[in-house]
């Protein structure tokens, strides 16, 4: 690391036990205090470097891809200016399909996913039989693979011979192309995001129930409190930050969705989501733009807007969930 | 917080300072290619499951070049994968090899940046015209005439069918009378329609991408000379008469109920071959491989092939560039003639059965007496050279891809119940969306 090479002098210990000063003291004086005030900078140093060039480096270059026409295809790279966000907001009907898409899927798997986790944690923060076994085993989907658990899935959806569609049948309905209609593609989708995190959030939740004061809970019984009672004025109160933490991963996460739904079609074509895009979101989108027809500047742009809109709906929910306990 | 937070960080920093570790482990890889004293590694970039055969050529070619050691990567890396990081690397002009594949559909990309290429004319590729199809050596040279790549296969095309179930269906099953049921694509969906009202538990075609992608080349063929972009990159989807033609035939062949819906290359396509629930493919050379490994033992000369309708056809192939990145580009561009000459081709396609794109390979004793016992001892160097020779060059424009994928998104939504008239009018919209 380029933080060794620099002449950096020896910790506190071996400057105590220092045989006979080569310096005088006025100069030791002087690399003692460079040695208080640097030392830690370039302890923390390499960790910045590599920020630097990982988090902030890409960071500003896609704000300045996103002012360019950059592809591979063109010689030359100029400067359009916001003309690729004037496009993308006006003249683009499939990026707000994509939105539309995305938020849809968002809000069908993690409404559900949140409050059957909640119930979950509930439930599993009694004294049951076998409570270690069953804490384990909902936090047991998270170890799959999401490329495994979309194979999986695709599977069960699958139009001919799918086990979705065969129960479906046995109910007397007929069989369903989850990949035709885009309600059905959302709703297989979500079922494949959910199975996967449900386990992760009621973990989170139980965690946190397990660091209320249980004398709180005595305290309610003793006044008459029915177990309904306590969860809605004690648990949830107590879990607000936690709710907020579990809601703004949930939000990165499902703006985020890209493996579920590419996976879901399996095959050539898969980054269109659908025949006539139903379950294509804002990031396959990204790379169908970037990948497929090369607009790199272009996809700088949609990279961006993803990244406003996944910071307003964090603070929406941040917003909504303050108001959790506080309306008692 | 603050602890997890940092945490994070620590595990942040770890990967990427594992990231650093493993990028100098490549460029120690890199190295060693450059090393003095005339000794020199070749590196060759292909894809696809079989690879392209060429094993025993490097072996060949390291014993008459002794200083030379080739290095092959990318066996069993699908096509679009390979593309992707193709880009990547030719845009940013590192990490390609020193010999790359580039496929049919790909290639027309790569003109846009054929600055990056070593002109292969500049190697005395221009003397070698004579020894590829000439069809196939212009897919291979830039509008402005620089010789980007050499040609290694072709696709060929041809039907392959299911003898059985055109028994059961009462239509013939020897091979040449098949082959002169269907002069054209119309009489082609006429049997079809014969099978359809004899069969009802099986289809007569996969998919109706595969049909529309074999009618489309072979209008375009015949009529304008390009699909959705003409010759100045200009894009017509719109207004070129072949396309519309040729979803129009689609469209045709969907409405009478002859297509199975399967998505090309999906598991249920792949389930298809193995259940045997359609009973004709278009068939260029290297479906052949795809049939036998999708459908297995059990089917075992089930299949035949036969002349395809209309006028021969193509699907697939790949030309061999050397980015001017390779350090070693006169190296390289005469390895890649040794791989792509006459012989090279006929060993490549005694290894994989990648059919030839030089008319001297296809005139050889040992791809002319090809058979295939799997596909009833079909005489397959034949039928496929025949079909191969035959074709007329189509221009492809630089998106083509982003734009046939739109197309044949809007075919596929005609499958899942779309009426037509709608499905095209998204084909265009999207269509131009997509080669903006």
């Amino acid at each position: 690391m380029s933080s060794l090479k620099t002449p950096a002098p020896p910790g506190a210990s071996a400057r105590r036990s220092r045989p006979a000063p080569r310096h005088s003291p006025a100069r030791r004086r002087q690399l003692n205090r460079l040695d208080l005030r640097f030392t830690p900078y370039v302890f923390v140093l390499p960790f910045f470097v590599l920020f630097a060039i990982f988090g902030v480096y890409p960071i500003v270059y896609t704000f300045w891809i996103a002012m360019t026409d950059r592809s591979p295809m063109n010689a030359t790279i100029s400067f359009v200016g916001l003309d690729n966000f004037v496009e993308l907001f006006t003249n683009d009907p499939q990026f707000w399909n994509a939105v539309v898409n995305t938020f849809g899927m968002f809000a069908l798997s993690t409404i559900p996913q949140l409050i059957i986790a909640l119930l979950l944690a509930n439930a599993l923060n009694r004294r049951i039989r076998g409570q270690m076994f069953f804490r384990l085993a909902i936090a047991m989907p998270i170890i799959t693979s999401t490329a495994v658990v979309a194979l999986i899935f695709s599977m069960i959806y699958a139009r001919e011979f799918g086990l979705m569609n065969w129960l479906l049948d046995l109910v007397g309905v007929g069989p369903v192309d989850w990949r035709a209609n885009r309600f059905a593609s959302w709703f297989a989708i979500a079922t494949m995001v959910d199975w996967r995190w449900v386990g992760y959030n009621a973990l989170i939740y139980l965690a946190a129930m397990q660091s209320i004061n249980k004398d709180v809970y005595e305290a309610a019984a003793l006044d008459g409190a029915s177990q309904r009672r306590q969860f809605w004025s004690i648990t949830i109160p107590q879990l607000r930050p936690t709710i907020i933490f579990t809601l703004i991963i949930s939000t990165i996460g499902g703006l985020q969705l890209f493996t579920e739904p590419l996976m879901f079609t399996s095959g050539s074509g898969a980054l269109s989501g659908g025949t006539e895009g139903q379950f294509q979101t804002i990031t396959m989108y990204l790379l169908d733009v970037m990948n497929q027809r090369f607009r790199w500047g272009y996809a700088g742009a949609v990279a961006l807007v993803l990244f406003l809109l996944i910071a307003s709906v964090s603070f929406l929910n941040y917003l909504l969930a303050r108001r959790i306990s506080s309306d008692k | 917080m603050s602890v997890t937070s940092r945490r994070r960080f620590a595990a942040i920093a770890l990967a990427s300072v594992a990231v650093l570790a493993s990028a100098t482990a490549c460029g120690g890889d890199d190295s060693s290619s450059d090393s003095g004293g005339g000794k020199v590694t070749l590196v060759v970039d292909v894809f696809g499951d079989q690879g392209f055969g060429y094993e025993d050529l490097y072996k060949q070619y390291q014993t008459e070049h002794p200083n030379v050691t080739i290095q092959e990567r990318g066996k069993g890396l699908g096509l679009g994968d390979y593309n992707t990081r193709l880009t990547q690397q030719i845009t940013a002009g590192a990490g390609a090899g020193d010999v790359v594949a580039l496929e049919e559909g790909t290639i027309v990309q790569f003109f846009a940046q054929a600055d990056k290429f070593v002109n292969l004319a500049d190697h005395g590729a221009n003397d070698l015209k004579g020894n590829f199809l000439p069809w196939k050596w212009e897919g291979g040279v830039t509008p402005d005439g620089k010789v980007l790549g050499l040609g290694t296969d072709v696709g060929g095309m041809a039907v392959c069918y299911r003898s059985d179930l055109f028994k059961a269906a009462g239509l013939p099953t020897d091979r040449e009378q098949v082959g002169a049921l269907w002069p054209t694509w119309d009489d082609f969906i006429a049997q079809g329609q014969k099978f359809a009202a004899a069969d009802k538990k099986h289809k007569f075609v996969d998919s109706a991408t595969n049909f529309y992608n074999i009618v489309l080349m072979q209008t375009a063929g015949a009529g304008t000379g390009y699909t959705y972009f003409d010759k100045s990159n200009k894009l017509v989807i719109g207004e070129n008469p072949a396309v519309q033609t040729a979803f129009q035939t689609t469209t045709k062949m969907i409405g009478a109920g002859l297509s199975n819906n399967l998505r090309s290359f999906s598991n249920e396509w792949n389930a298809g071959f193995k259940n045997g629930s359609f009973a004709t493919i278009g068939c260029p050379a290297w479906m052949t491989g795809v049939i036998k490994g999708q459908a297995g033992d059990a089917a075992a000369g089930k299949w035949d092939v036969a002349k395809a309708p209309g006028n021969g056809g193509n699907w697939g192939g790949s030309w061999l560039a050397v980015p001017k990145s390779s350090k070693h580009q006169k190296e390289a561009a005469e390895l890649a003639k040794f791989l792509t000459n006459a012989k090279g081709q006929t060993e490549a396609f005694k290894k994989v059965g990648n059919l030839p794109s030089s008319p001297q390979a296809l005139e050889d004793p040992a791809v002319l007496a090809a058979t295939n016992e799997y596909f009833s001892g079909a005489p397959i160097g034949k039928i496929f050279a025949a079909g191969a020779k035959e074709l007329k060059p189509v221009y492809l424009g630089p998106k083509n891809q982003a734009v046939r994928d739109a197309v044949e998104n809007a075919l596929r939504s005609i499958e899942q119940g779309k009426a037509a008239d709608a499905a095209w009018q998204d084909a265009v919209k999207n269509g131009q969306a997509a080669g903006k």
